[in-house]
């Protein structure tokens, strides 16, 4: 079935749920809906979306989204691709989990990598990085930070573990947090001729 | 067992003290660095969390800073065990972008290397299994001994064993000559001789078949829920072939079957691959009779093979996926029209034919908990991509 | 059959092997299949790539390497470093100055021989290269990479050739259009003066070319 013909059984069949459609895919204005547009995919007998093949966070500058693709085992049929959209400063969508049981791993990669936090999910914590890391590694304005340089923090630590820093180290790790700033790595460049 | 509907606090219901032990990282048969974190009641399983992450790369990241054609190398570096599935899944989800044809010959030699692929995926695979098992090696080198042979071949193909780099957009990188197709086809005429005597060796072994069957057994609508894909889904019984739903490629052209398992235990999951074997060497006989002389790339795209860096992509999206020797191997490009893209994502199939490690392995022993981790055929390099 | 049966049988095909291997040749079934490392070698093949390295015509001065920085450009792992040469009057001159390769960077994709436009760096067949030192000693300058073309023929005889016959092509069409253009311009001198322009309405329209019969 096309696109524009599942959105209009959608419509139909859920009254009150908008759906704007972008580039062959559904995007589910009101994100609280996504739940009940994915039961509806997954339940309606004409189109038995039972399988949930990926489901992808991106960053938009302006927004997050996060993309799901859906298809059919018992029809063998096409996919479908439900978009949902959710701000920078407080990232939070409804989980599938719930209703497609292969979305656990993969919105935890989510939320390790881009900060999207999914409501209702069982175990929501970081799955790739280790548990204290801080940042979204991928996000657009993620700045990695410099593993040589030490900062005023890991003097700290160093220093009470009996560990000996360098007056050196400890002169640049005193300069950086009289900035405020955090050590960043540079970014591989090349070579100087353009 | 649970039929479908999700309790992530399962617990087995124990009375005594309980031991908490962590698998791994470094163990000889997790296949990598891979961590499960167990709690066992004497040796029974009462919980079980898979750790992961000890070899992520950031793969994605890493994409989005290179053009196109240069993320090639990187994706053999995924499942590294099968560079030319993953070389395919990326190709594909780059042409469906663009909108770029194949040539036909290409397209043969696409399918041969896929189902080599395959064939030395699922004899190695079985071989692990074994070691899992406790049959120290004799089975892994006897696959090993075949799986030789046809790393040569794409030594001598591609120039490299294992990080292959041999597929471009619109076609692949050298052509082969006939003499490597004579050798495939003495390959493929060889193999099920020696695929008899390694099933005299394995099928009807007693101490596999008390270890293997009714161990870990999935039941078909947990795996349809889960996103279950590969010889796993199928053993359970559930027919999902990508090759035969999407017809990507070439695949319609041939003829083969999809074997399918009946209890979706950790025996029917090796003799479904066994099987595969079989079917991959029907398809690579086929293909072997209908390949013709002709061109190997896209004439539009030649030019690129030279500058990577000036091919842009029209702005738009994609998701390609194949199968993969493991499942299904989906690549999801978002383009902005600059040769790098915007967002690059890998659907890794290990990664998620883990979700239901838990689920498989309660109220077993642990060595059983080994050996049905053995059956979800997981390689890290995807897992943790 | 009796319980134990499926045992039996695969040491059976384990006895078959153990005594196939002292008796079968290499190459048959059954047959030992090691070969012994260093002192045998499995011939090479010609398409096997490992390391990179630049490629000189005669002498190691006329490298064909122009530093046009394509090859660092399109390295995946950015491990290319080069720095043109200028010459006393600091006017740039087509040659590398310095020219590095990280190996401990560098992951065989051969990228480089790609894009290269030059057909000056391709991919060599060394693998044994092992170093004792960590950082310093897998750091290749120009002159570690620099080998003879007469080398390159040896180590892949199909594509040198290739290579060589394009070279040749392209610097025959050189000098074809050098030499068409230098008749030109003496034919040109030795002509006389062209005829003053005719009046307007006494010049008769351009003629559409013939077609070819």
């Amino acid at each position: 079935m096309k696109t524009e013909e599942i959105k209009a059984l959608i419509e139909k069949a859920l009254p009150g749920v908008k759906l704007k459609l972008v580039r062959e895919s559904l995007l589910v204005e009101n994100a609280a809906d996504l739940p009940r547009v994915a039961k509806c995919l997954k339940e309606d007998p004409a189109l038995k979306f039972d399988y949930l093949s990926s489901v992808t966070g991106a960053d938009y500058l302006t927004y997050l989204e996060s993309v799901y693709h859906l298809y059919s085992m018992e029809k063998k049929a096409g996919s479908i691709v439900l978009r949902a959209r959710t701000d920078r400063a407080n990232p939070r969508l409804p989980s599938l989990v719930p209703i497609y049981r292969g979305a656990e791993y993969q919105e935890r990669e989510a939320y390790d990598l881009y900060g999207i936090v999914y409501e209702n999910h069982p175990d929501m914590r970081r799955i790739f990085m280790w548990d204290s890391f801080e940042g979204w590694p991928m996000r657009k304005d993620y700045e990695q930070e410099d593993s040589e340089t030490l900062e005023a923090a890991d003097v700290e630590w160093l220093e009470k573990r009996g560990v000996k820093v360098s007056d050196a180290d400890r002169a640049k790790a005193e300069e950086l947090r009289k900035t405020g700033k955090r050590a960043v790595a540079q970014k591989p460049t090349g070579s100087p001729e353009a | 067992m649970n039929k479908g509907e999700i309790s992530p606090k399962n617990e087995v219901q124990h009375d005594g003290q309980t031991l908490e032990i962590n698998v791994g990282p470094q163990h000889p048969s997790t296949h990598g660095v891979f961590r499960m974190n167990m709690v066992l009641d004497g040796e029974t399983v009462v919980s079980l969390k898979p750790v992961m992450g000890y070899l992520h790369r950031n793969h994605e990241q890493i994409a989005e800073n290179m053009s196109y054609a240069a993320s090639m190398p990187y994706t053999d570096r995924l499942d590294y065990f099968n560079s030319m599935s993953n070389n395919f899944g990326w190709s594909l989800a780059v042409e469906k972008l663009a909108a770029i044809e194949v040539p036909e010959r290409a397209q043969y030699i696409r399918v041969i290397m896929a189902e080599l692929t395959r064939i030395v995926n699922h004899v190695s695979v079985i071989g692990f299994l074994l070691n899992d098992l406790g049959a120290f090696f004799t089975p892994v080198l006897y696959a090993f001994r075949e799986r030789e042979k046809i790393l040569d071949l794409f030594e001598e193909v591609s120039g490299a064993r294992m990080m292959c780099n041999y597929f471009r957009f619109g076609g692949i990188k050298y052509d082969v000559p006939q003499s490597v197709l004579e050798r495939i086809r003495e390959i493929v005429d060889k193999f099920p001789k020696f695929l008899d005597e390694f099933e005299t060796l394995l099928t009807k072994n007693e101490i596999l078949c008390m270890r293997c069957q009714n161990v870990g057994v999935l039941p078909a609508e947990l795996a349809v829920n889960a996103s279950i894909t590969g010889p796993m889904l199928r053993a359970s019984g559930v027919n999902y072939d990508i090759r035969k739903v999407d017809k990507y490629s070439i695949y319609d052209r041939f003829n083969f079957k999809v074997p399918l398992g009946k209890k979706g235990d950790v025996y029917d999951r090796y003799y479904v691959r066994v099987l595969e074997i079989r079917e991959s060497l029907k398809i690579l006989d086929q293909a072997l009779k209908e390949i013709k002389p002709g061109e190997i790339m896209n004439k539009k795209m030649v030019p690129f093979l030279k500058s990577p860096r000036n091919f842009k992509p029209p702005v738009g999206e994609a998701y390609g996926r194949v199968e993969a020797p493991k499942g299904e191997l989906g690549f999801y490009v978002v383009s902005d029209g600059t040769p790098q893209p915007w967002r690059y994502h890998v659907r890794a199939p290990s990664f998620i034919n883990l979700t239901i490690l838990e689920d498989l392995c309660l109220g077993h022993k642990l060595a059983d908990a080994i050996v049905i981790l053995g059956s979800v055929d997981i390689v890290l390099g995807e897992v943790d991509h | 059959m009796f319980y134990g049966y499926g045992i039996l049988q695969g040491m059976w095909v384990t006895l078959k092997q153990f005594f196939a291997s002292y008796f079968k040749k290499r190459g048959q079934d059954g047959a030992l299949f090691t070969v012994e490392y260093p002192e045998q070698r499995l011939p090479e093949k010609e398409r096997f790539r490992n390391f990179p390295f630049l490629i000189y015509d005669k002498e190691p001065e006329n490298l064909r390497c122009v530093a046009c920085d394509i090859c660092a450009k399109e390295c995946p792992p950015k491990c290319i470093y080069i720095v043109r040469e200028f010459d006393k009057d600091g006017k740039p001159l087509k040659r590398p100055a310095i020219f590095d390769i990280d190996f401990t960077v560098c992951m065989n994709c051969g990228i480089c021989e790609e894009a290269c436009p030059f057909e000056a760096i391709y991919m060599d067949h060394e693998f044994e290269i092992a170093s004792a030192e960590r950082n310093d000693d897998l750091l290749y300058h120009k002159d570690d990479l620099l080998k003879s073309n007469a080398y390159f023929h040896k180590i892949r005889p199909n594509d040198a050739t290739a290579v060589d016959a394009k070279l040749k092509e392209a610097e025959d069409k050189k000098k074809a259009a050098e030499a068409a253009a230098k008749a030109k311009a003496e034919a040109a001198a030795k002509a006389p003066p062209p005829p003053p322009p005719a009046a307007p309405g006494t010049t008769p329209p351009p003629q559409p070319p013939k077609p070819a019969v």
